[in-house]
C-alpha cells in the first residue's frame, strides 16, 4: 500500500479516500483532502516527523498519522 | 457618551493577527487570563471616529470552530454566547494572502453564524514578489462580505478596515454554506426539534465538547440528545462540512485568485535546506540555544548586579531617613528587599522572551519542532519544551513562562513541572561551595580536576531528572489532552520591532503584577521570621555582650556576634532548630536547618545565611569556606562538612524545589494552588529521601 509515509523526499502525490476515524479531522481543515496533492518536502532526522507541502499548504505530521493516508502517485 | 463597537480579531496562527491587533490598539492594550484558565486574554481599544470607539479582543489564533485546545475552546465559547460582554458587534477575519484557501475555511464557519463579518486580508504588499492577483470586487460579491486588503507591515490599509468597521451595519448576515447539505436528514430532524434555532449554532453545540457556561440548560438536554449519534458518525459528518466547505471555496478562488506558480520556489525552501538540515540544522539549534544562555546566565547580571546594589542603597537611604522603628525596618528591610527580588527577575526574562518572540514570529520555532518532536515525544515532552529546559539552567521562573508557547496542555504541564529540576543558576553558589569543601583537589586524567567533574556532574544530574520524572509523569497523569501532531509550517518573516517589544513588555509586566505579589509576601514574612524572636532574641545585646565581657573585641566583631545570636534565637531560628531531628540523618545540625529554610528566598541565600550564623562578618567566599571547614559535628566529632554530608546537601539542592518564585510563578501558570503544592511536596519528599539513602550509605 502506498500512502504518504512511503513517498520518498521530493515525490508528489494525489491523496486517495481515507476514513475519517483514524485521521484527524484538523489535518482535514489544514487542507489534507482526499484529491489534493501532497508533496514530501523533508523528513526528520529519524524519519519523523515528515514535512509536507498539500496544495501550498505547509505542514509537519508524524509518520503514524502519515501511514494511515493513501496515495497515488502523479 | 461614545459609541462602543466590540471587535473580535479571529485567524489562523501565523496569519499576523497579533501584529494588526497591535496596530489597531498600540499600547492601549491589556493581556490578562480567561476566568479559570490559562489561555492569554488579549483586548484594546482603537479610536475609530470622533465618537466611536472599537473594544477590540484578540482571540486565540484557530484553523477552523472545531476546537481541540483549550486556546481554541475559548474562540467558540465567546461566538455563542450572545450574553458575553465581550461578545463581538463584528468579527474580523485576518487572513494571509498566501494562505487564503485555508484561511477562507475559517471565515466561511464565522460568517455562518450570523455575525457581521468583515475579511481583512494580510500581507497584502507581498502579492506582487508572489505574483498573486486577486479580484476584490468579485471575491466580495462571491463572499457576501466587504474585503480590506491590509499590511501590517507596512501599515498600510487601516483606515479603510477601521471605516469598515464603524460602518459594520451594512454587511448581510446571510451563510456561506447552508449547513443542512451536509446531511439532509440529520439536520431536518433538528429544525424540527428546534424550530427557531439556528442550524449551524445547534450543529456546533453538539459537536464541540466545550463548556457553555450560560446556555440554558433545558436546551443542553435536548442538544445531548443528539449526541447520541455514535462519534464516528458525527466526525464523517464533520469531514463532509469540512469538504463542503472547501469546495465552495474552490470555486470563489477559481474565478478571483491567480497565483503565478513559477515564483513558488524561494526564500522557505532555500532556507529550509540548512536550517532543517539532520546536521547543520541542530548545530544551528544549539547555537542559539547557546546565545539564549549565554544572554539569561552572563550577559543579564550586568543589570541584575545594577538592580541589587540599587535596592540595597534605597534602603540604607530609607534606613537613615526614616525615624528608627519597627515600621522603618518593615520598609527599609523587609518591603524594599521584597521588591528588590522580583525586580532581580526583569532582566532574564525580558532576555529570553526577547529571543522567544524573534524565534516565534520568524516562523524558525517550528522547524525546531519538527528537528525535536522524535526526541522529546519520547518523555512526554514537545519539541517546544527544548527552550524551557535550556532557559531553566538559568532560571526556572522565565523558563516557565515560556511554556505558554506549547499548545498541548499535558506537555505544557509536565514541561512545568520538570523544569525546577535543571540545575539553575541559584543553585550555583550553594554547589560551588560544598565542593570546594568536600571534594578533593585532584586532577584526573591530567587535564579535568575533580571538583569540576563533580559540578559537571551535579548539571547532569538535574538535565536526567528532569527528563526521567517527564517520562514519569507522561505515564500517570492522567490529564484530558486530544493529542495529535500537525504543525503548521509557516513562511519565514523577519520579526516586526513592535510585535518583539509588546511582547517582551507584556511579559515582564505579567510577572510583575502577577507572581509578583506572592514573592513580596512570602519575603515579608520570611524577613519577619529571620528579625524577630520571642525571649532572648530582644535582650540579645546584652546576653552577648556579658559573654564576651572578659574578652576585648571590636565593635565589628561584637555586631557580627550579636546578628549571629538574633538569628539563632529568631522564629527562623528556632524553626531550623524545630526541623534538626529531621534533617539530622541526613547529615545536617540546626545550622544548615536555619540555611535550608532561609534558602527559601531564593537557594542562593544558602550561603549568606551560614555567615551570618557563624557570624564570620564576611562575604569573602574564602573566609566563608574555611569557618565552614572547621565545623564541628556535635554528635559525631569530626568535620560537619564531611563528604557524606556535603553530597548529602548537593543532592538535596538539586532535587528541592526550595524557591519560592518558582512556586507563585507555576501557581501563574497553572492557574491553581494544586500543582505548585503538589510538585513542592513531591520534589522535596525526593530530596529528602535521596540525601538520607546518600547520607546513610557513605557516612
Amino acid at each position: 500500500m502506498l500512502t504518504i509515509a512511503t513517498l520518498k523526499k521530493g515525490q508528489r502525490a494525489t491523496i486517495l479516500e481515507f476514513s475519517v476515524d483514524v485521521v484527524p479531522l484538523k489535518l482535514l481543515e489544514m487542507g489534507c483532502l482526499p484529491g489534493n496533492e501532497v508533496e514530501l518536502v523533508q523528513i526528520a532526522p529519524f524519519q519523523d516527523p515528515l514535512y509536507l507541502n498539500i496544495n501550498g499548504s505547509h505542514l509537519a505530521i508524524r509518520k503514524e498519522t502519515a501511514e494511515k493516508i493513501e496515495v497515488k502517485l502523479i | 457618551m461614545a459609541k462602543q463597537i466590540n471587535v473580535a480579531l479571529i485567524g489562523n496562527p501565523n496569519t499576523g493577527k497579533t501584529s494588526v491587533f497591535n496596530r489597531l490598539t498600540g499600547l492601549n492594550q491589556q493581556v490578562g487570563n480567561y476566568p479559570g484558565i490559562t489561555v492569554e486574554k488579549k483586548q484594546g481599544t482603537c479610536k475609530l471616529s470622533r465618537n466611536v470607539k472599537a473594544h477590540v479582543i484578540d482571540l486565540p489564533g484557530t484553523y477552523s470552530l472545531n476546537a481541540s485546545s483549550l486556546d481554541e475552546n475559548v474562540v467558540i465559547e465567546l461566538l455563542l454566547n450572545k450574553n458575553d460582554k465581550d461578545f463581538p458587534d463584528v468579527a474580523v477575519v485576518v487572513a494571509d494572502v498566501e494562505n487564503l484557501k485555508r484561511n477562507l475555511l475559517l471565515f466561511t464557519q464565522i460568517k455562518d453564524l450570523g455575525i457581521p463579518t468583515i475579511l481583512a486580508i494580510n500581507m497584502a504588499d507581498r502579492m506582487k514578489r508572489k505574483a498573486i492577483s486577486l479580484d476584490i470586487e468579485i471575491l466580495e460579491e462571491k463572499l457576501e462580505t466587504k474585503i480590506a486588503l491590509i499590511s501590517s507591515r507596512k501599515n498600510e490599509g487601516f483606515d479603510s478596515l477601521k471605516e469598515l468597521i464603524t460602518n459594520f451595519g451594512k454587511l448581510n448576515n446571510k451563510p456561506c454554506l447552508n449547513a443542512s447539505v451536509i446531511a439532509p436528514e440529520y439536520f431536518n430532524r433538528l429544525r424540527k426539534t428546534f424550530p427557531n434555532q439556528d442550524l449551524y449554532k445547534l450543529w456546533l453545540v453538539i459537536t464541540q465538547d466545550v463548556n457553555f457556561g450560560k446556555l440554558d440548560r433545558q436546551e443542553l438536554k435536548v442538544v445531548a440528545s443528539f449526541k447520541t449519534e455514535s462519534e464516528s458518525n458525527l466526525k464523517r459528518l464533520q469531514q463532509k462540512e469540512t469538504i463542503a466547505r472547501y469546495q465552495f471555496i474552490n470555486k470563489v478562488l477559481k474565478e478571483t485568485l491567480i497565483v503565478d506558480a513559477a515564483n513558488a520556489k524561494d526564500l522557505r525552501s532555500r532556507l529550509d535546506r540548512v536550517l532543517m538540515h539532520k546536521f547543520w540544522g541542530y548545530i544551528i539549534f544549539f547555537g542559539i540555544l547557546l546565545l539564549i544562555f549565554q544572554a539569561i546566565f552572563d550577559w543579564s547580571t550586568y543589570p541584575m548586579d545594577w538592580i541589587d546594589s540599587t535596592f540595597a542603597s534605597f534602603s540604607e537611604w530609607t534606613k537613615s531617613a526614616m525615624p528608627a522603628g519597627d515600621f522603618t525596618n518593615l520598609i527599609a528591610e523587609g518591603i524594599i528587599p521584597g521588591l528588590g527580588g522580583i525586580v532581580i527577575f526583569i532582566p532574564q526574562i525580558a532576555f529570553l522572551f526577547l529571543f522567544i518572540s524573534i524565534l516565534e514570529e520568524s516562523g524558525y520555532m517550528s522547524r525546531v519542532v519538527f528537528l525535536m518532536d522524535r526526541v522529546m515525544r519520547r518523555f512526554g515532552l514537545s519539541g517546544k519544551s527544548v527552550v524551557p529546559l535550556i532557559s531553566g539552567t538559568a532560571c526556572a521562573i522565565p523558563a516557565i513562562m515560556a511554556t505558554r508557547n506549547i499548545e498541548n496542555w499535558k506537555e505544557r504541564l509536565i514541561t512545568i513541572l520538570v523544569t525546577p529540576f535543571t540545575t539553575c543558576a541559584a543553585r550555583l553558589p550553594v554547589y560551588l561551595i560544598i565542593i570546594s569543601l568536600v571534594i578533593p583537589e585532584q586532577r584526573v586524567l591530567g587535564i579535568f580536576t575533580l571538583q569540576g567533574l563533580s559540578l559537571l556532574f551535579m548539571y547532569f544530574l538535574g538535565f536526567a531528572s528532569a527528563i526521567v520524572s517527564a517520562w514519569l509523569l507522561d505515564r500517570f497523569l492522567k490529564v484530558k489532552s486530544k493529542t495529535f501532531f500537525v504543525v503548521e509550517m509557516p513562511n519565514y518573516k523577519l520579526p516586526l520591532f513592535k510585535n518583539v517589544a509588546i511582547t517582551v513588555l507584556e511579559k515582564t509586566k505579567s510577572f510583575v503584577f502577577g507572581a509578583g505579589k506572592i514573592i513580596l509576601a512570602i519575603s515579608v514574612i520570611l524577613w519577619v521570621l529571620a528579625s524577630y524572636g520571642p525571649g532572648d532574641f530582644n535582650n540579645a545585646e546584652s546576653i552577648v555582650n556579658e559573654q564576651h565581657i572578659s574578652e576585648t573585641l571590636t565593635d565589628q566583631e561584637l555586631d557580627t556576634k550579636i546578628a549571629a545570636f538574633k538569628l539563632e534565637h529568631s522564629y527562623i531560628g528556632i524553626l531550623g532548630k524545630g526541623i534538626e531531628p529531621a534533617v539530622a540523618p541526613l547529615g545536617y545540625d540546626w545550622k544548615i536547618g536555619i540555611a535550608i529554610v532561609s534558602s527559601f528566598a531564593a537557594r542562593e541565600v544558602f550561603v549568606g545565611t551560614l555567615a551570618t550564623i557563624y557570624s564570620v562578618g564576611s562575604e569573602e567566599e574564602e573566609t566563608i569556606k574555611n569557618r565552614m571547614a572547621a565545623e564541628v559535628n556535635p554528635i559525631l566529632g569530626g568535620p560537619l562538612f564531611n563528604f557524606a554530608s556535603g553530597v548529602s546537601l548537593l543532592l538535596f539542592y538539586a532535587f528541592a524545589m526550595q524557591c519560592m518564585s518558582t512556586i507563585a510563578i507555576v501557581k501563574k501558570e497553572t492557574n491553581s494552588w494544586k500543582w505548585p503544592i503538589w510538585q513542592f511536596t513531591v520534589m522535596t519528599a525526593i530530596a529528602y529521601i535521596v540525601a538520607l539513602g546518600a547520607y546513610q550509605f557513605l557516612k
